[in-house]
């Protein structure tokens, strides 16, 4: 269980395999491979710095994996042009959240729902605010002046409003209270029981990412040191002494 | 008293074309933080589109009715414009993407260079006059206050296209496209956004405005040469950091003001240094109001 693990599973909806990514000369990434089935919810947990959100980038091909390849539903996607990927509906709620800070809310979830032209925006917004109502007070208000909870929010609102096939999610708990933190993963948890969402989480907080997660994978350094089902990760004494115990819980 | 609004229209004509101009720069300068140099040359390209378009029709047609002579002229220039300033940023801009910050600078001043070189030597280095288009003009009764139709025309041509303009960008998808990509490019990228065609739309809208005001610059003053880029170009990017670089309703009060500043200095000081109190301005602005009138200071709440 502490291999890495090279071989792609077949069928998988996303695979990263065997992936390098530089920034400059510097190694961001060495040798990673993850993959994600449909209908998972498959977490990713590290220290800050670890490289975690770099793979998510790579993803998207910014910056682009100079070695392996990252094959979504069958199709190799390592040199696609980045908004050629998004179109393939793998959406991301970014490290930062990346709100635009100019536009109101409204604008901000009508660009998350520009690959269909706005043609299911009045469906999809309302299940939208349904998860966060908060969002729907704020409508008329310009993304850079809402609260960190609300950005977080609205990142992961205008990420489903693309109707996505696999939700990327960066740090989803940051700067949120713990309330509304358990409040997003359980919307995640519906959304994957009753659509299939395929889930991809990015998580410093190990615990509440593992209890949600199907399976889980461990970064240090820019490489998965560990990787396995939830349940065994968290009960391993190396994941339990480096990121549970004495962490948040 | 008279006099004073006299030049004051006079100014707000002046103005208006400043404006339409100034937008370009300011839209491209928005999306990729570039100032392009050659969007002044640009809008003279625009000019003697509109000249050859004006002088097909009369040669081969003659007798066109005067509103659709200028509506051709305007529709032939913003196409071709537009055209030339999309192959423009493909060939010249867009492979120098990501490269230091002054490459692009430096090509556009290049590319400016080229461009009116291109037309001195295709269309000849003297000064190309047309037959005046708009005659006559009314006098507000009981004044001395004369506007020019082609004065009027100007400014109602201008106050269309910029609301047709306001609303492209503030209603539809390339607009929200655009303003996403000014306010963060890689997030417009993760949401599907095809930035590199945004930025050339960007181009192609800026260019369509300056032919546009090439058309009533011709129209205004009868004449045109390979020079004439020059001039209105840089007035017009003081006009856009006047306004606030950056920022679309910036460039229009802008423009106003520079063409405003630019009458008035004419009618009460000097003609001879009209462009000096121009230029001065812009000193001024940016030791005082570094961030214009409307724009935004460069610190952001992260």
């Amino acid at each position: 269980m502490s291999e890495t693990q090279t071989l792609p599973k077949t069928g998988a909806l996303l695979s990263v395999e065997n992936v390098e990514t530089y920034y400059g000369n510097i190694r961001a990434l060495s040798g990673v491979s993850v993959h994600a089935d449909a209908g998972e919810i498959v977490t990713l947990i590290g220290a800050n710095g670890a490289g975690k959100s770099t793979l998510m980038m790579t993803i998207f091909g910014m910056p682009r994996a100079r070695k392996g390849r990252v094959v979504f539903a069958g199709q190799d996607i390592t040199q696609l042009p980045t908004h050629e990927i998004a179109r393939l509906r793998i959406a991301q709620s970014p490290e930062g959240r990346r709100i635009f800070p100019r536009m109101t809310v409204q604008e901000n979830l009508q660009m998350g729902a520009s690959l269909d032209n706005l043609e299911f925006y009045d469906e999809d917004v309302r299940k939208v605010f349904d998860l966060f109502p908060r969002l729907k007070e704020r409508i008329n208000q310009r993304g850079g002046t809402l609260s960190g909870g609300e950005q977080q929010m609205l990142a992961i609102g205008r990420a489903l409003m693309a109707r996505p096939r696999l939700l990327l999610l960066d740090e989803p708990s940051l700067g949120l209270a713990p309330l509304i933190i358990k409040h997003i993963f359980e919307a995640i948890k519906e959304l994957n029981k009753s659509t299939g969402l395929t889930v991809f989480l990015v998580e410093q907080n190990a615990f509440g990412a593992l209890k949600l997660a199907d399976r889980g994978y461990v970064m240090v350094n820019g490489i998965v040191t560990m990787s396995g089902s939830s349940k065994d990760l968290l009960a391993n004494p190396e994941v339990r002494a480096a990121y549970l115990e004495g962490g948040r819980h | 008293m008279e006099y004073f609004i006299q030049q004051s229209i006079n100014g707000l004509t002046l103005g208006s074309i400043y404006g339409l101009i100034a937008i370009g720069y300011t839209m491209v300068y928005g999306i990729i933080g570039m100032i392009n140099f050659a969007h002044g040359d640009v809008f003279m390209l625009g000019a003697f589109m509109a000249m050859i378009v004006f002088l097909a029709l009369t040669t081969f047609i003659g007798g066109v009715p005067v509103v659709l002579a200028l509506l051709l002229m305007m529709l032939v220039a913003m196409l071709l414009t537009g055209l030339w300033s999309w192959t423009i940023e493909r060939l010249a801009y867009r492979p120098l993407r990501g490269s230091f910050r002054l490459a692009p600078l430096i090509t556009a001043i290049g590319m400016s260079i080229a461009l009116s070189n291109f037309v001195q030597v295709t269309q000849g280095p003297r000064n190309k006059p047309i037959p005046p288009l708009v005659n006559g003009g009314v006098t507000i009764y009981g004044t001395g206050i004369t506007i020019a139709y082609k004065q009027m025309v100007i400014v109602i041509v201008t106050a269309i296209l910029l609301a047709a303009f306001w609303y492209l960008v503030n209603r539809t998808t390339l607009g929200r496209a655009q303003r996403s990509c000014e306010q963060d490019r890689k997030m417009a990228a993760l949401l599907g956004i095809d930035v590199d065609k945004t930025i050339s739309m960007t181009f192609v809208m800026g260019a369509m405005l300056a032919a546009v005001a090439g058309t009533l610059y011709l129209m205004f003053y009868g004449v045109i040469s390979f020079t004439d880029g020059f001039t209105p170009g840089v007035k017009a990017f003081t006009a856009a950091v006047l306004g606030g670089i950056g920022s679309l309703p910036g460039a229009v009060v802008g423009g106003l003001l520079i063409g405003l500043i630019e009458a008035l200095w004419s009618a009460y000081f000097s003609i001879d240094y009209k462009d000096v109190a121009a230029f001065s301005i812009l000193a001024i602005v940016l030791i005082f109001l570094p961030s214009g009138i409307l724009g935004r200071p460069e610190v952001e709440k992260v």
